[in-house]
């Protein structure tokens, strides 16, 4: 991937009057209603809104977790609604990278075995990944500490290395759900340092969720604002 | 996911429970021990009475009658092809049933009754001519002494009973000389046919004795409890009862045979062997339906023995049902995760079969090494009980290669069926509810 310092003009994910509708019980919920959004190559994206605008069904939803009720998603020059369930973990293997709020690392690996994860779902060879792993650790500044395991690391770290598991694959498009939502704010802004640093090294496009929109406002090449589950403004920041 | 990754990856989760996981091996390792236990048993019991049935002889062995019976007609056998000329069971006979396929000795059996003086004293008994042959048949076993140095040594082997007989320490007969009188056939030099008998007296050795008959056998005329070489019994030509047959049938004056015994070279040579004599025109007997019929009798004692078994794995199976469904609870989020990560839903329908591969894989190995020792516990046992009682010993439990590896498959075979519903269910979890999950 070209290292790149801003978004091109080229599409990364465009979504089409896409809606997710729940039945809980005997109540309909339009998680996602009529969403219609396009990001390009290289965009740094904030979904920003509070608690049950659907963001994070949003970002489900393009991250290939979950399919729309209506509308397509198209990304990588596919439709993600058409997808089998097979072609969608593909997809996730090796389009994607994602990174949770609570890191999700799996405690009884080290962090060189985590941040490998993703290798051995995508059958790379012994002896790149390796190299691959070492690589992404680095760039984290983790590389010192490959052996340790989850437990023995600050929340910081933990979502570095996440972050490192995240890229080991080379994807092109990064999702992140509240990622610095775990973190104390200045950990969060290393976080979020991080992850401009790797848009601007690789290019890469990120879209993240996050309800703090001061954040947002500084990281962010656009914000995307969502209330009631529709897209309430996806402009460039102010 | 590749192969390897695939078991680093169960196996690193099987140690992340250890001790349910170990339980529920060892549960495995229980059911596949009772099953191999009883097998073995059956085996066993198979292999010991199939070893000393082939070790006396009887299911290798074709027995040759004339079609003649005593009143001088044919026997009438089912089997027996009608239009088939009788023929005299003599020398020339017996050399052509040697020449046979697959025949490995043809011998007469010989039994005639003696008076034995021991001691200045007079013991009636009936002599029986032993093959050398017959050592491997199992009934020499344990004797006291020694077999027959050759076929014409003048030696006696007594069985036990007799023994007794002669002296209340029977241990201390061997090595002594014992006298037999029988009655010798010389033919008359007329050639009619007939014969004259002749007192005879013949010094032999007492060199051993038995406690086992070992010329009991069907055919005979008599349990012989007086064992000679066949080689000096043939020598003696001693007066038998068909002597007196041939007498009353005249013609030339060559001896005939009562009945021959035809060895086969192995049980499955019998049927052939038994078909040609009947061609000949003899009349022949073997015992190979009834070695059919135990086969078949183990067959169902297996069976029975394997259903019971089954039942402690079929309870170890539920164990592993049990211990994959709370795995999947436990590590939902770690599904979701991988989900996330790109694992397909045949991933991780993989990885759970995977799982339940390992612990049945494990479970058949510990399974077949506890089972193994409880046979050798159970051979252990029955030795112990049967040296108490001067027994020989023996092998009721047997763990051939192919019960190992059967057992083994079976138990892999048995936990990928259980980990079926737990894998799958696995594999259905939807990722976004499981990367939710607390």
């Amino acid at each position: 991937m070209t290292p790149t310092s801003g978004p091109t003009d080229a599409v990364s994910i465009q979504l089409d009057h896409v809606s997710r509708h729940y039945t809980l019980a005997t109540t309909a919920i339009r998680a996602v209603d009529d969403v219609s959004l396009t990001i390009r190559i290289g965009e740094f994206v904030a979904l920003l809104g509070s608690s049950g605008s659907g963001k994070s069904t949003l970002l489900n939803l393009m991250a290939g977790l979950d399919r729309p009720t209506s509308g397509a998603i198209r990304a990588d020059g596919k439709n993600l609604a058409e997808l089998s369930s097979l072609e969608l973990a593909r997809y996730r293997r090796n389009t994607i990278g994602m990174v949770f709020q609570s890191f999700n690392l799996l405690p009884r690996m080290t962090l060189a075995e985590n941040v490998e994860l993703p290798l051995r779902l995508a059958e790379v060879g012994h002896d790149e990944r390796d190299a691959r792993v070492a690589e992404a650790l680095q760039r984290v500044k983790l590389d010192k500490r490959t052996q340790h395991r989850p437990s023995e690391l600050s929340g910081g770290e933990q979502q570095r290395t996440a972050i490192a598991r995240a890229l080991v694959n080379r994807p092109k498009i990064l999702f992140a759900d509240e990622p610095t939502g775990n973190l104390d704010s200045a950990t969060g802004e290393s976080i979020m340092n991080l992850l401009l640093e790797i848009r601007s090294s690789l290019g890469m496009t990120i879209i993240m969720v996050t309800h703090e929109r001061p954040l947002a406002e500084k990281f962010a090449t656009r914000l995307a604002i969502m209330g009631d589950g529709k897209l309430l403004s996806s402009g460039e920041k102010q | 996911m590749k192969l390897r990754d695939l078991t680093e990856l169960a196996v690193r989760n099987l140690r992340e429970s250890v001790l349910r996981n170990s339980l529920t091996t060892l549960g495995v390792a229980v059911g596949v021990a009772s099953l191999v236990a009883m097998l073995s048993l059956g085996v066993g019991l198979q292999q010991l009475a199939t070893s000393r049935l082939t070790k006396s002889g009887l299911f290798d062995t074709v027995f040759v009658t004339p079609k003649f019976n005593m009143r001088g007609g044919p026997q009438s056998q089912a089997g027996t092809q009608q239009n088939t000329e009788p023929r005299l069971l003599d020398e020339e006979a017996r050399q052509e049933l040697a020449k046979l396929p697959n025949v490995i000795e043809v011998f007469p059996q010989i039994r005639f009754p003696t008076e034995v003086r021991f001691d200045e004293k007079p013991y009636p008994t009936v002599v029986a001519g032993m093959p050398q042959s017959s050592q491997q048949s199992g009934s020499f076993d344990g004797m006291v002494g020694t077999f027959f140095s050759g076929e014409s040594a003048d030696e006696a082997i007594l069985q036990i009973e007799f023994a007794k007989e002669l002296s209340k320490d029977t241990n201390s007969l061997v090595g002594k000389s014992i006298s037999i009188r029988y009655a010798e056939r010389q033919p008359l030099a007329d050639g009619s046919g007939g014969f004259s008998i002749i007192p005879k007296e013949k010094q032999l050795k007492i060199i051993g004795i038995v406690e086992t008959e070992p010329a009991s056998g069907f055919g005979g005329f008599g349990n012989g409890r007086l064992l000679i070489p066949l080689g000096v019994a043939q020598s003696l030509r001693a007066t038998q009862v068909n002597d007196l047959r041939d007498a009353v049938r005249g013609g030339p004056a060559k001896p005939t045979y009562a009945n021959l015994t035809v060895r086969a070279k192995s049980t499955s040579d019998v049927d052939a062997i038994e078909a040609s004599v009947k061609k000949m025109g003899f009349g022949a007997f073997s015992l190979l339906d009834a070695s059919k019929s135990l086969k078949i009798f183990f067959g169902v004692f297996d069976l029975i023995l394997g259903l019971f078994a089954s039942l402690a794995l079929a309870v170890a199976t539920l164990g592993i049902v049990n211990t994959l469904v709370m795995a999947i609870l436990e590590r939902r989020r770690e599904i979701g995760v991988l989900k996330a990560l790109g694992a397909s839903d045949g991933d991780v329908k993989t990885l759970f079969f995977f799982e339940a591969g390992v612990m049945g894989f494990l479970g058949g190995i510990g399974g077949v090494i506890f089972g193994w020792l409880i046979g050798r516990g159970l051979n252990l046992a029955t030795n112990i009980y049967l040296k108490r009682r001067d027994l020989p010993s023996i092998e009721v439990s047997s763990v051939p290669a192919w019960l190992v590896f059967t057992a083994i498959a079976f138990a892999v075979v048995i936990s990928l069926v259980a980990g079926l519903y737990p894998a799958s269910r696995a594999a259905k979890l939807n990722p976004v509810e499981a990367l939710r999950y607390e």
